[in-house]
């Protein structure tokens, strides 16, 4: 779905994405990080993990999903955020579900003169944040 | 760690070039419909870089947590691109017993022009796991 781009936070809604042990697996394979914390519960356990636990990467990409979603798929400009809690996925064919609330829109002029819009977020799995200050400024 | 890192270079890595089959293989894994190329798709190469600054300084993959990515775009990616990322180490501070590195990677097209600018905090710690 896309929103017009006058539109404040309480207009997009939540974006809600599943992720399961073969997702991690797939990301894995695209972004060619094969850190074994994310697909091997011996590994994520002997680091101190809960579990093993989904890319902060793979997270900041549904964040960047959610927001093409919103905007009708503007021109991303920026992106970024703090991983501050792990997302552990289970091995089970449930996963997870990790949801993408726009918190805060407000509009400016870049510095190259044109109209952007700042898209400040809440990323939670469960009741858990998992990341801090995530924002993207689109075009438009 | 050296503080003599601070405003070191590592790369250039790459050549990239972005395949159309590549960008739509990322796409999938993000669960990205858009038109455009998946704004985080460059962690492939940031990766790279970032797997030769720590291989130069003697760190270990296991303990590096990612703390934060930023990724600030001049143009949006487009398939053909020709990218290359440098690394630069932007600071260095302690932390309860942890090293927090904060490195600006430049990710230039074939015309040397800057694509993009990332940012990420890498934390280095003998400790626990973290949020990677």
């Amino acid at each position: 779905m896309s929103a017009p781009l006058g539109t404040d936070a309480a207009d997009l809604a939540p974006q809600r994405f599943t992720v399961t042990r073969a997702d991690l697996v797939r990301y894995a394979g695209a972004s060619g990080d094969f850190n074994p914390i994310h697909w091997s519960d011996r590994v994520a356990g002997a680091v101190g993990l809960p579990g093993v636990i989904a890319h902060g990467m793979l997270t900041l990409g549904l964040v960047g999903s959610a927001v093409a979603a919103w905007t009708g798929d503007a021109e991303v400009v920026e992106l970024g955020a703090k991983f501050t809690a792990p997302v552990v996925v289970p091995d089970d064919d449930t996963g997870v579900v990790v949801e993408v609330a726009a918190t805060k829109v407000t509009r400016d002029i870049g510095s190259d003169g044109m109209a952007t819009m700042t898209i400040a977020m809440e990323v939670r799995c469960g009741a858990t944040k998992v990341l801090g200050m995530p924002k993207a400024v689109v075009r438009g | 760690m050296d503080p003599a890192i601070v405003d070191r270079t590592f790369g250039p890595v790459g050549p990239y070039v972005v395949s159309a089959a590549k960008a739509a293989e990322f796409a999938t894994a993000t669960q990205w419909r858009g038109a455009a190329i998946a704004p985080t798709f460059p962690i492939l190469l940031l990766n790279d870089a970032m797997l030769a600054f720590l291989a130069d300084v003697g760190a270990s993959l296991e303990r590096i947590v990612h703390g934060e990515q930023r990724f600030a775009y001049r143009r949006p990616l487009a398939i053909g691109d020709e990218l290359s990322a440098t690394l630069r180490v932007a600071s260095l501070r302690s932390l309860g017993g942890a090293e927090v590195i904060g490195t600006v990677s430049t990710i230039t097209d074939a015309r040397g022009e800057v694509v993009c600018e990332a940012r990420a905090t890498l934390v280095h710690t003998g400790a626990e796991g973290g949020a990677a």
